[in-house]
């Protein structure tokens, strides 16, 4: 049962993702292969268009999963489901919560959770962008334009926040502008 | 319902359909416009609110928004005023996203297109990294710490490289209990070595 499913995976999402947009990705990732909804260009295709849209990534992951997968009614479904566990803590920590949430042994669980999470969304990352270069994980399949394309936008992330130029100027490259930058050299690497 | 309440759900409802619709790269692109506009402009919450609701927002789950529009909205209005404000916060990115979902595999059999695809395919994965450093240098540097962050990188770098089947949430149940443990065992330890000096 599709919605039933994608009732309790975005459930999932919506209940074990800390700190923000990043750190649902490599959940969200996880429940959309697992369940076989996406794969991972795909799920590049949609963290691209969610950073390039307004809107929390976990939402507009939510929307497009459900929609494709089971139109309106899942597309809903998903939305609701990924944000339902937020609004109900937050009501919880607003009218009953508060001390828990200053309670120190609550406090020793998150202050664990935080590394944890870090490494999972470096992890991620890193695999992400190996997989970009080795399409298919051997040695001798190296994308070359794919390694090109990554070195030169690692090394112009790296170099707008390096050199006094920018920073003075508090030119910054957003995530925004590095998709696009990356898209047009896509196009020139890739072709029409 | 009396006029005034239904003008405040009507006000925070229109106040968070802006913020969801104008705000790019997610949640804490956020936090300055619902500063602006929940404090500056209409005054509903505080500014010492404000940074409460941050730590808050970053140690429950869900997207931050969505955690925003329910603490001002409940501040504001009570359980209705949180539903209106957390709907309109989420209504605008589900209508373009819904949109584009139903066009998107059409546009990926372009040829420019997917080349562009591809080409942002490499960003997604270095966006990814460098979010996860800035975190990594934000974070708390002691032994515990660094001990959780490598075993959960190796931990899921292995996963990912060799396609193992291990889900990112038994992994944090795990190291949350690590925790615990350590947490407790440590102030164990120091409850003695405090009942030893006495």
């Amino acid at each position: 049962m599709i919605y039933l499913e994608l009732l309790l995976g975005f459930l999932k999402v919506g209940l074990f993702a800390f700190g923000g947009a990043y750190a649902a990705i490599p959940l969200i990732r996880d429940v959309v292969l697992s369940n076989g909804w996406l794969d991972d260009a795909q799920l590049s295709y949609m963290i691209a268009v969610s950073e390039s849209t307004p809107g929390p990534i976990m939402v507009n992951m939510a929307t497009y999963v459900g929609s494709t997968r089971g139109g309106i009614l899942g597309s809903a479904l998903a939305t609701a489901a990924v944000v339902t566990p937020a609004f109900i803590i937050i009501l919880l920590v607003v009218y009953a919560l508060r001390a828990v949430m200053e309670n120190r042994y609550v406090k020793a669980v998150m202050d664990s959770l935080v590394p944890c999470v870090n490494g999972i969304i470096l992890a991620v990352g890193l695999f992400m962008t190996l997989e970009c270069i080795l399409p298919e994980f051997k040695p001798l399949t190296v994308d070359f334009r794919a390694a090109a394309l990554t070195a030169l936008l690692a090394l112009l992330l790296f170099l707008t926040r390096k050199i006094k130029f920018f920073a003075e100027r508090k030119i910054k490259l957003s995530p925004v502008t590095l998709i696009v930058i990356a898209s047009l050299a896509g196009i020139l690497m890739y072709g029409v | 319902m009396n006029k005034d309440k239904l003008k405040t759900i009507a006000e925070l409802f229109l106040t968070f359909f802006k913020i969801g619709l104008f705000t790019f790269g997610g949640g804490y692109a956020m936090i300055p416009i619902i500063e602006h506009n929940c404090i500056e402009k209409k005054g509903w919450i505080t500014h010492r609110e404000m940074s409460d609701l941050v730590v808050i927002a970053e140690s429950t789950p869900g997207p931050v928004a969505i955690n925003c529009a329910t603490f001002v909205g409940c501040k504001r209005g009570g359980v209705i005023g949180s539903l209106a404000a957390t709907f309109g916060v989420v209504l605008p990115s589900f209508i373009i996203i819904y949109l584009i979902s139903l066009f998107l595999d059409n546009l990926l059999e372009i040829k420019w297109v997917a080349s562009a695809f591809k080409g942002i395919s490499c960003a997604v994965g270095i966006l990814i990294v460098d979010a996860a450093l800035r975190l990594v240098k934000r974070m708390k540097k002691d032994v515990t710490t660094i001990i959780i962050f490598a075993v959960s990188f190796v931990v899921m770098m292995a996963v990912n490289l060799l396609g193992l089947r291990f889900s990112t949430v038994t992994l944090m149940l795990i190291c949350g209990a690590a925790g615990l443990i350590v947490y407790i065992v440590k102030s164990r330890a120091a409850a003695k070595g405090g009942e030893g000096k006495e």
